[in-house]
């Protein structure tokens, strides 16, 4: 038994590509890396569509390119059982599950429970929480990142301009990658 | 109208091409876009549907276009919004797959990628702290968020619970 993807000669209907990633983006909570596993398990092991050497593959492209990781995994999942219609529904079932759920509470419970005292009291603790979180996401993502003092010290400097020119996040993101570059390049070879 | 879905399609593109690695690559973009440019939602409000996005399914980002969206245009908006958002990731990977498979794969892709995430975790300290002025606006809130970060940096729970922890808190410590 290897666990190499079986390409069956009958292909995997876009039907079942679509309720699979219904499911997907219904049942995970939190986005991201809470999502990637459930979709290995669902993918790799469950329905055996792609072996495990290919879903690090997709791993790698969808850190290192723009947008969501579970929706961009999703739609490289579906692309390589069905090609381009695969990956189209693929991204349409990750998506609208979220989509239906937020629209339900923008529109209907938000307004009911907005104006109530103890929803305020509630908001009022989560909201130091959340900052919480994001400085611990941040934390983490710089244990892993941040290799060496070349990354801190650009880390430190792009912060420094940040604050003190309040350029746009993307002038800010476009000078780092263009500075690792050049930084990197010069050092010659570089991992 | 028309301009209202306009400018939430583009801010949301940004958004969603500007985040890589997913997640709360997000807010630094977010925040520029939604409270600084366009003015569509509040500080508060935006640490709020961070939070309504961690407790409810599916990509944060998406979950926060999408109540942005119905916030400031209705339905439309919502519809507008989401598709900005997954607009880049649907370009790339069904137009473009081929070509950015390699690309993202040759050492100058890596060595931008390393530069552009020390970037990236500097804006995420810089939003955490113009997020933080209007969260953090007594003793109480200090505590919660002193709290919860070091329990986070100490443990490996699921952000869920420390949005749970901090709501208990809230209701506990909320002046009344």
């Amino acid at each position: 038994m290897s666990s190499q993807a079986v390409q069956t000669k009958n292909p995997i209907s876009l039907w079942t590509i679509l309720l699979t990633f219904l499911k997907v983006g219904a049942f995970t909570f939190g986005g991201g890396y809470a999502i990637l596993p459930v979709i290995q398990r669902i993918v790799v092991e469950e329905r055996r569509w792609v072996s495990q050497g290919d879903f690090s593959d997709i791993l790698i492209i969808t850190q290192g390119m723009p947008g969501q990781l579970a929706l961009n995994s999703s739609i490289q999942i579906g692309i390589r059982l069905r090609g381009t219609a695969g990956g189209a529904v693929a991204a349409l079932g990750v998506t609208l599950p979220s989509v239906a759920i937020l629209l339900a509470i923008a529109a209907y419970l938000y307004p009911l429970v907005r104006d109530n005292i103890y929803v305020q009291a509630i908001f009022y603790g989560i909201r130091p929480a959340v900052v919480g979180l994001i400085v611990i996401a941040a934390v983490k993502m710089g244990r892993n990142i941040l290799h060496g003092w070349k990354g801190i010290i650009l880390c430190v400097l792009l912060l420094a301009a940040a604050v003190i020119s309040g350029a746009h996040p993307i002038l800010i993101l476009i000078s780092g990658g263009l500075i690792g570059l050049l930084v990197n390049k010069r050092k010659g070879e570089s991992t | 109208m028309e301009v209202i879905l306009l400018s939430l399609y583009w801010s949301f593109f940004k958004v969603g091409f500007f985040t890589i690695g997913g997640g709360y690559a997000m807010i630094p973009l977010m925040e520029a876009e939604v409270i600084k440019t366009h003015g569509w939602l509040t500080s508060s409000e935006f640490l709020d549907i961070i939070a309504v996005a961690e407790m409810t399914p599916g990509p944060i980002s998406i979950n926060a276009a999408t109540f942005i969206g119905y916030t400031t245009a209705g339905l439309a908006g919502s519809l507008i919004a989401s598709l900005g958002v997954i607009s880049p990731s649907l370009i790339l990977l069904l137009l473009l797959s081929r070509f950015l498979t390699g690309l993202i794969q040759t050492p100058g892709a890596k060595n931008f990628l390393m530069g552009l995430r020390s970037a990236l975790i500097a804006l995420i300290l810089l939003a955490s702290f113009t997020l933080g002025q209007t969260a953090i606006t007594d003793y109480s809130t200090a505590l919660i968020f002193a709290l919860i970060l070091a329990g986070g940096l100490a443990t490996k729970f699921n952000p869920l619970y420390f949005i749970a922890a901090g709501a208990v808190l809230g209701l506990l410590l909320f002046p009344y």
